[in-house]
């Protein structure tokens, strides 16, 4: 049981003077609490697996430390570490029963015989695989071989955490549904700290209570899933997350007079003093409001979800998602309004400001 | 019920006729002998079960059989333990990975006379670098005298020319083993001997069946080397089924005894390996 902090980290995977455009990691200003829920959501690439495995230690970083309840680990191999992870592809040892697997990070720490029959007995409980004990773990389905593979995380008494790389890519639909509420199971019965890897948005804001959003080496949000959809602090946040995602359009802003394009409208609150930079407005489609007052759109075509439709429309050459709901029409001449204080301003992707509505 | 369209089974012809001219033909021929008798003169006569009995019941065909069987047990738990440790000692990544491969598959080019010759030439007492200098070292070997000798310089050239094999096929599995296999392993605190025992070996499973098969069929039917290296002496304690054998057949030119021996020969070939293969594949099934 540990919090999990880094200080300057960094991490390339170049060798020798590498030049910052190279990091795979560059910021990572968070920590992991103990006994907390997260997940690292982001786009392939983004770093999280890289962040991942320095966690566990299979990764040296290039610079920085990994400190464990503010002590130094950095230095130390994955086998001091009390860390489990559960991988991508499900990782069993085929030739042994599920108990036997179950047993054997015990029997390489020299657990004694009794103790590690009794804590499997428990953990074969705990993961519903009591009933598949001897039999041989290649024999299993994939879902079955990933609970096998958290098991053997969990059946070590002293794991300060478990990590998950992206646990459900190789599961079929309706056992993804399955392990993933077994996860959330698991983690109220036993309290561990479990980080969970994924680029699907549904799987992190379902599983995690802190989300932390990754682009290009950094983490660029960490917050609770409505956070994240509510004020989005980076662009990219904003259009990850939530579906389709947020409206990033660019802008002048003159006081509080707001100019798309040849259009311009009102915003709600004053923009911050310093506007030098790139400007864009985001709005998420369920905060754009089509009516007949507003900035004039062109409607490209609307596609029908049954409770509600997305309009997609250009503004000022721009694309332009809105929801409409059930029984709201839609007028033969659209414009739109930004709803009241669900604007964001971005100066260089980064969020200055709420700047609200206009018309 | 609605009729079955036969014509599919017409396009398996072609297929059948080359297997029929390569194998089934040829076979039948030896089945044919195997129950007749002949003066020449394109005579023959019908002999039954005889020459089945006579081959079954002479000492001449036991031990050769026994000598065979040793021979191919020998080998095998030299090569099948030592390429895989080759194996497990070749680089992973970077230009050691061409070179190494390169260097190892280099016995497996040279023909099976070539073999023989190199060795038959390497062991000679008086210019074999080998047989010379061991000799010169005060050790007494001689392979055209000494049976033990005959049969260490055997199994020496067997274990030279054909471990590549399988080191390269247990390389060809290990390679095949996804990271994440070490990872977890790692994660587990596994030992060195943890990973190969329940990670490495049960990969290798598949690839090791492929290589005991290949390498027990081989060596079983082996010929052409040691003829060249020993003819089947000293005496004839290195003359395996396939050497009495030839020198029936062509030897002595007995076509019907030959062809039972050889039937036999073929009959124990097949049942070993699938003995073999059915063994190594059971726990699949599971």
């Amino acid at each position: 049981m540990a919090t999990i902090a880094f200080q300057g980290l960094r991490h390339s995977y170049a060798t020798g003077a590498a030049p910052q455009a190279s990091f795979a990691l560059s910021h990572v200003p968070i920590a992991f609490e103990d006994g907390g829920r997260f997940a690292l959501l982001g786009s392939s690439g983004c770093g999280k697996t890289t962040l991942l495995n320095i966690i566990s230690g299979l990764l040296r970083p290039s610079e920085g430390r990994v400190l464990f309840d503010g002590a130094d680990v950095t230095d130390r191999p994955t086998e001091a570490r009390n860390i489990a992870q559960v991988f991508q592809f499900p990782v069993v040892y085929e030739g042994l029963t599920v108990a036997e697997n179950l047993a054997f990070p015990l029997r390489n720490r020299g657990v004694g015989r009794e103790d590690a029959r009794r804590r499997v007995a428990e953990i074969l409980d705990m993961t519903g695989l009591a009933h598949m004990a001897d039999r041989r773990a290649r024999s299993l389905a994939p879902d079955e071989k990933q609970l096998v593979s958290l098991g053997r995380g969990l059946v070590r008494a002293d794991v300060a955490a478990i990590l998950f790389d992206e646990p459900l890519t190789v599961i079929d639909p309706q056992q993804k549904w399955r392990l993933r509420s077994r996860l959330k199971a698991l983690h109220a019965q036993t309290g561990r700290t479990m980080i969970y890897v994924t680029h699907d948005q549904t799987e992190a804001l379902t599983f995690a209570d802190r989300v932390m959003v990754m682009h290009d080496g950094e983490v660029v949000q960490a917050g609770s899933p409505s956070d994240l959809f509510d004020s989005p602090e980076h662009t990219f946040v904003g259009y990850f997350i939530g579906s389709p995602g947020m409206n990033v359009l660019p802008v002048d802003v003159d006081g509080r007079n707001a100019r798309i394009g040849g259009q311009s409208f009102e915003l709600d609150g004053d923009p911050p003093g310093d506007l030098s930079g790139r400007l864009e407005i985001g709005v998420r489609p369920e905060h754009v409001q089509v009516g007949t007052t507003g900035l004039a759109i062109e409607v490209q075509r609307v596609e029908d979800l049954g409770r509600v439709r997305i309009v997609r429309a250009r503004l000022e050459g721009h694309d332009l998602a809105a929801v409409l709901h059930e029984g709201e029409p839609l007028p033969a001449d659209p414009r739109v309004t930004f709803a009241h204080g669900r604007a964001h301003l971005y100066r260089d992707s980064r969020r200055v400001a709420l700047v609200g509505a206009g018309r | 019920m609605k009729p079955t369209n036969q014509k599919a089974w017409l396009l398996v012809l072609p297929v059948l006729g080359l297997v029929a001219l390569s194998a089934v033909i040829p076979l039948m021929t030896v089945v044919n002998y195997s129950v007749q008798d002949t003066f020449g003169n394109n005579q023959f006569f019908w002999a039954g079960t005889a020459w089945y009995e006579q081959v079954l019941h002479s000492e001449r065909f036991w031990s050769a059989l026994a000598r065979s069987l040793s021979f191919s047990a020998i080998i095998l738990a030299i090569e099948i333990p030592l390429g895989v440790f080759i194996a497990l000692n070749m680089p992973r990544k970077g230009v050691g990975v061409v070179v190494t491969l390169v260097l190892i598959a280099l016995p497996l080019l040279i023909p099976w006379n070539v073999v023989g010759t190199i060795w038959q030439v390497f062991g000679r007492v008086d210019i074999g670098l080998l047989g010379a200098t061991l000799n010169a070292a005060g050790v007494d070997y001689n392979y055209v005298q000494d049976p033990i000798d005959a049969w260490a310089t055997l199994i020496l050239m067997d274990v030279w020319h054909w471990t590549s094999l399988v080191a390269l096929l247990a390389y060809a599995g290990l390679v095949s083993i996804p990271d994440a296999y070490y990872q977890a392993a790692r994660i587990d605190g596994a030992s060195q001997w943890s990973v190969f025992r329940y990670i490495q070996l049960p990969r290798l499973g598949r690839v090791l069946t492929i290589a005991v098969l290949l390498r027990f069929m081989d060596s079983f039917m082996i010929y052409t080397e040691p003829f060249v290296v020993t003819g089947g002496g000293p005496g004839n304690s290195t003359t395996f089924l396939s050497i009495d054998l030839v020198q029936m057949a062509v030897g002595q030119f007995d076509l019907g005894p030959a062809a039972a021996w050889s039937i036999i020969y073929f009959l124990i070939i097949l049942t070993l390996s699938w003995i073999f293969y059915a063994v190594m594949t059971r726990d699949e099934s599971k």
